[in-house]
C-alpha cells in the first residue's frame, strides 16, 4: 500500500509507447475514491431529494427520509438489481442480454400456471427457475457455439419469447391469490426486512464470489478483456460465454419469481423495457460495454440510483413522462462524470 | 545537405510529476534523413507529438524556416508542412485511395459536394511519383500494409509537406517491403524533403541515416553526423552505458535429448513441415514476414487446426487439438502480438501471469489469491518487472515489462517447450539483452525453445541453430558457424545474387 508522501512523487502513465517503467503508483486516497465509484453520486442523489421533499412540503417534513419509505425503495430495487447482477455478467464479457424482459415474461407465466391447482403448485419455483435457465441457455449456446452477435441473438429472442409469453398466457393474466409454496418470496419479511430484499442481496453477493472468487470469475473478466489471448491461455471461451448467458437467464427466472409473488399474477406484458433499466445499472456502476472492466458493486450502487430517483421523483408528484426525462439525462450525466473521473484520475 | 528548414530549442514536457522532455533539441534541415533514436519511453513519440500540435510543450521554441511557429494543433502542423505517419497505420479500408489521401480535406465542387474527379486526378500524380503499383481509385482494402504506408506518405506530399516523420515504418514490413520503403524515402530526400525517421533498428539508421539525434530519458544526448555514425557509439549514447556482449550468447552449449518432434505438420498455409527442437536449445526460425513460422507455431499450440502430420513431445506421440491440451503437455506460446493475442491489459499483473496455473492454486474453482499473490511476487523480482505490486494493472507498462510480465506467465507453467514468437518486437534495448538473458537461463535449465524473430542480428545472436521458412516450407537449416545473415537471407528468398 502507497503512503501519502510517495503519492507526491508519484509518477504518471505517459502516453503509449512512452510510458516510463515505473508502473503507475495510485496514493490511498485516490485509490478509495476508485473504489467508492458512483456512491457519491448516490449519496448526493438522496440528500438532493431529502431537501427537495421538505422544501415543498406543507408542513416542513420530509416523507422521503422515513423507514417505511427506505423499505419501499429498496423493495422497489431489489428486481431490478437481480436482473442487473445477471446483466454484469454478460456485459463483462463484452456481450449485452436484450432478452431479459421476455425471459422473465415467459418463466412468470409459466412459473403462475404451475401453482394452480390444476398444475402442481409445489413445483411452481423450480419452474420459474429452470424457464428462465433455459432461455438463458438458448440465448447462450447461440452467441457461444454458432458465434452470432449477441445483439442479434438476443434481439430476436427478446422479441420470441414475449411472443411465448402472451402465447402460454393465452393473452390474458394467469391469476391465483393462493400460492403458499412461493407467498413468502414477495410478501414476507425476515427480520423485520423483505424476503425480495434478502434475495436480492443474496444473488449480489453471489455474483460477487463467483466473479472475484473462483477461476471462473477471472475467465470471465479475461474473455471480455481480450477474447483471443484467452483463447490462447487455455480458457474455454465458448463455456464460459454460455454460463454467462445462463445465469442471466436464471437470474431473470428468479425475478420472475418475484414479480409474481408480489402481485399474484402473470402476464405477457410482464417486464417489458426491464432490459433497459438493468442495462442502465450496470453502466451507471461504471463497467465498461466493452468488457473486461466493473464489478458487482458497481452494479448494486447503480440500481440504487435508478430505485432512488424513481422513488424521489414519484413522491415529488412529477409526472411518469418527467420522470423517464429525468431518468434518460441523469444516466447521461452520471456515466459522463464517471468518464471525467477516471480521465481526472489517470492524469493527475 | 540542404538549409535548415526546422529547429526545436529547449522544449520541455511533463505530464504530473513526470518530465517526459527536458530542455529537448533538435535540428533538421533539407535533403536530410535524420534518425530519431533512444529506448522506450526517451521521449521520441512525446517530442513528434509536440512537433505535430497533439501536445503544447511546456517550454521552448519551434522555428520553421527560422521563424518561431506555435504549432497548437495537427492543423497548424499540417499548415507548417509537417506531415506525420504514425507507428499504427491510420487508413480506412472502407474507402478508397484517393478519398484516404484527402480525408478531412477533401476538395469540394460548386455544389458543395466532394469533388472526386479532382481527388483522384492529384493523388494520381502524388502515386506516380512513389511508383505506387495501385491506382487512386483502389479500394484501401486491398491493399497491403507497405502500400497503406505508401497512401499515408501520399497523404504528406499532397499537402505539400516539407517535413516527413515516420514512427518506426518498418515493424510490421517485409525485408523486401524495408527496401522499396528505403527507395521512398531516399527518393524524397533528394527532392529536398526533411524526413525524421523514428527507429529501434541499427541496421536501418545505418543504412539510411545522414544524421542521428540520440535521447535518453527524456534528454537530449547529442548528434551525430554520417562520419560519426557507428552502432555501438549509438547504442552507449542510448543506455548510458557500453552493453558488452549484447546477445550473451553461450557458446558451446549442449543440446540435450530431442523434446519437441514435429513430423510432416501441415496445415492453412504450412506444407508439410519436420523438425526437432532439443532439449536446452534456442533453435530459431528465420524467414520473411509472412512465410508461414508464425502459422507453424500455432499449428505445434493447437491454436489452428492442422490437415496433416503428428507432434511428439519427449519421444511420445501427443493429440493436441486446443491451446489448452498445449498448455497442459507443458508448451507454452509467446504470440508476437503482444497486446492483440497475449495480454489482458485492463487486468493486474497476477491475473495475467498466473492465468495458466489457476487451476493448481484453486480448491473446487475458488481461487486461493494469496498463493498467487506470492507466486506473482516471485515473478516480479526475477524478472525484475517494473510495476507497482501484483495487483497493478498491466496496460500502464512499457512494452518491454509487458513482455516480460507475458513470459512470466509462461514460466509459471515450468515448460518443457517454449514457442516465442518476435519476442522483442517493440521492447527497448535494456529489456530486450534482459529478455536474452531469460532465454539463456531457461536453456540452461533443459527447456527446448524455439524463437522467431524477423531481425536476423537477433537470430544469429541468441540461436542455437536456425532452420529457416520460405512460402510455407522449410528450406533448409544451419548451424553454429554456418549461422550467416547471407546463409539465413539465401533460404529465405531464394536469392541467386545471395547465393554467389
Amino acid at each position: 500500500m502507497t503512503t501519502g508522501t510517495e503519492s507526491a512523487a508519484a509518477t504518471v502513465a505517459k502516453p503509449a509507447g512512452e510510458s516510463s517503467g515505473q508502473g503507475t503508483q495510485v496514493s490511498f486516497g485516490r485509490r478509495a475514491f476508485e473504489r467508492l465509484g458512483m456512491l457519491p453520486v448516490l449519496v448526493v442523489m438522496y440528500a438532493l431529494f431529502y431537501a427537495l421533499t421538505i422544501y415543498y412540503s406543507d408542513d416542513g417534513t420530509s416523507n422521503f427520509i422515513t423507514a417505511a419509505n427506505n423499505m419501499n425503495i429498496l423493495r422497489q430495487v431489489a428486481i431490478n438489481l437481480v436482473l442487473a447482477a445477471g446483466m454484469t455478467f454478460v456485459i463483462l464479457t463484452g456481450g449485452i442480454d436484450l432478452s431479459v424482459g421476455s425471459m422473465l415474461a415467459v418463466s412468470a407465466v409459466l412459473g403462475m400456471k404451475m401453482s394452480l391447482p390444476t398444475a402442481i403448485p409445489e413445483l411452481s419455483l423450480p419452474t420459474f427457475i429452470l424457464a428462465g435457465l433455459l432461455c438463458g441457455l438458448i440465448n447462450g449456446t447461440m452467441v457461444a457455439y454458432f458465434s452470432i452477435n449477441p445483439f442479434v441473438v438476443t434481439l430476436g429472442t427478446m422479441t420470441a419469447l414475449r411472443g411465448a409469453a402472451y402465447l402460454l398466457a393465452d393473452g390474458t393474466t394467469v391469476l391465483n391469490n393462493n400460492i403458499p409454496s412461493f407467498d413468502w418470496l414477495g410478501n414476507g419479511d425476515f427480520l423485520a426486512v423483505p424476503w425480495l430484499v434478502w434475495v436480492a442481496v443474496a444473488i449480489a453477493i453471489l455474483s460477487w464470489f463467483i466473479l472475484r472468487k473462483t477461476i471462473l470469475g477471472l475467465h470471465i473478466y479475461a474473455v471480455g478483456g481480450n477474447a483471443q489471448a484467452a483463447r490462447l491461455t487455455g480458457i474455454k471461451v465458448a463455456t464460459v460465454l454460455l454460463f454467462v448467458y445462463a445465469i442471466n437467464g436464471l437470474f431473470s427466472g428468479i425475478a420472475g419469481a418475484m414479480s409474481s409473488s408480489r402481485l399474484y399474477a402473470a402476464n405477457g406484458n410482464w417486464g417489458v423495457g426491464y432490459e433497459l433499466d438493468a442495462i442502465a445499472a450496470v453502466v451507471l456502476g461504471g463497467t465498461s460495454l466493452n468488457g473486461g472492466i466493473g464489478s458487482i458493486w458497481g452494479t448494486v450502487i447503480g440500481a440504487m440510483i435508478i430505485g432512488v430517483m424513481n422513488n424521489g421523483l414519484t413522491i415529488l408528484g412529477l409526472s411518469s413522462f418527467w420522470q423517464y426525462v429525468a431518468k434518460g439525462v441523469v444516466i447521461v450525466l452520471a456515466v459522463l462524470l464517471d468518464k471525467w473521473r477516471q480521465q481526472h484520475n489517470s492524469a493527475n | 545537405m540542404g538549409q535548415v528548414v526546422l529547429e526545436m530549442e529547449g522544449i520541455s514536457k511533463s505530464f504530473g510529476a513526470t518530465r517526459a522532455l527536458n530542455g529537448v533539441k533538435l535540428t533538421v534541415r533539407s535533403h536530410e534523413i535524420h534518425a530519431l533514436m533512444g529506448e522506450n519511453g526517451a521521449g521520441k513519440s512525446t517530442l513528434m507529438k509536440v512537433l505535430s500540435g497533439v501536445y503544447q510543450p511546456d517550454a521552448g521554441i519551434i522555428k520553421v524556416d527560422g521563424k518561431p511557429t506555435s504549432i497548437d494543433k495537427p492543423a497548424d502542423a499540417r499548415a507548417a508542412g509537417i506531415g506525420l505517419i504514425y507507428q499504427e497505420l491510420s487508413v480506412a479500408t472502407n474507402l478508397t485511395v484517393a478519398e484516404n489521401v484527402f480525408m478531412g480535406s477533401e476538395p469540394r465542387t460548386r455544389w458543395g459536394m466532394a469533388d472526386i474527379a479532382e481527388m483522384n486526378r492529384r493523388t494520381e500524380i502524388v502515386l506516380q511519383s512513389l511508383d505506387a503499383p495501385f491506382k487512386a481509385t483502389t479500394p484501401a482494402s486491398r491493399l497491403s500494409i507497405a502500400q497503406q504506408q505508401q497512401v499515408e506518405i501520399a497523404r504528406a506530399l499532397i499537402h505539400q509537406g516539407r517535413v516527413l516523420i515516420m514512427d518506426e515504418p518498418t515493424a510490421a514490413l517485409s525485408d523486401r517491403e524495408t527496401d522499396a520503403l528505403f527507395r521512398i524515402v531516399r527518393k524524397l530526400r533528394d527532392e529536398g524533403m526533411a524526413v525524421i525517421y523514428i527507429s529501434h533498428r541499427m541496421a536501418e539508421v545505418n543504412a539510411l541515416a545522414d544524421c542521428v539525434t540520440v535521447l535518453r530519458d527524456g534528454g537530449y544526448v547529442g548528434e551525430l553526423s554520417r562520419e560519426e555514425l557507428d552502432p555501438a557509439r549509438i547504442v552507449q549514447m542510448m543506455v548510458g552505458r557500453p552493453l558488452g556482449d549484447f546477445y550473451q550468447h553461450k557458446t558451446g552449449r549442449q543440446a540435450g535429448k530431442p523434446v519437441l518432434e514435429v513430423e510432416n505438420l501441415g496445415g492453412g498455409k504450412v506444407k508439410p513441415a519436420s523438425f526437432k527442437a532439443h532439449a536446452g536449445e534456442v533453435l530459431g526460425l528465420a524467414g520473411l514476414v509472412g512465410a508461414g513460422r508464425t502459422e507453424l507455431a500455432r499449428l505445434i499450440f493447437g491454436a489452428d487446426p492442422r490437415t496433416s502430420g503428428r507432434v511428439l513431445l519427449e519421444g511420445q506421440e501427443v493429440n493436441i487439438n486446443e491451446p489448452l491440451d498445449a498448455i497442459r503437455l507443458g508448451i507454452g506460446y509467446l504470440p508476437e502480438d503482444r497486446k492483440g493475442q497475449g495480454l489482458f491489459l485492463q487486468l493486474s499483473a497476477l491475473a495475467n501471469t498466473s492465468m495458466n496455473v489457476l487451476r493448481q492454486n484453486a480448491k473446487l474453482g475458488v481461487i486461493n489469491h494469496s498463493a498467487l499473490r506470492k507466486l506473482t511476487g516471485e515473478a516480479i523480482s526475477r524478472l525484475s518487472i517494473k510495476v507497482n505490486g501484483p495487483e497493478g494493472i498491466v496496460g500502464g507498462l512499457s512494452g518491454g515489462n509487458q513482455q516480460k510480465v507475458l513470459l512470466a506467465r509462461w514460466l509459471e507453467i515450468k515448460p518443457k517447450v517454449l514457442l516465442l514468437d518476435e519476442p522483442t518486437r517493440g521492447v527497448d534495448v535494456g529489456a530486450k539483452s534482459e529478455i536474452y538473458r531469460i532465454i539463456n537461463q531457461l536453456a540452461a535449465q533443459g527447456v527446448a525453445i524455439v524463437v522467431i524473430s524477423s531481425e536476423l542480428p537477433e537470430v544469429i545472436g541468441i540461436c542455437d541453430r536456425v532452420i529457416v521458412m520460405r512460402e510455407g516450407v522449410i528450406t533448409g537449416e544451419c548451424q553454429g558457424a554456418n549461422v550467416t545473415q547471407e546463409k539465413v537471407m539465401t533460404l529465405a528468398t531464394h536469392d541467386a545474387r545471395l547465393a554467389a
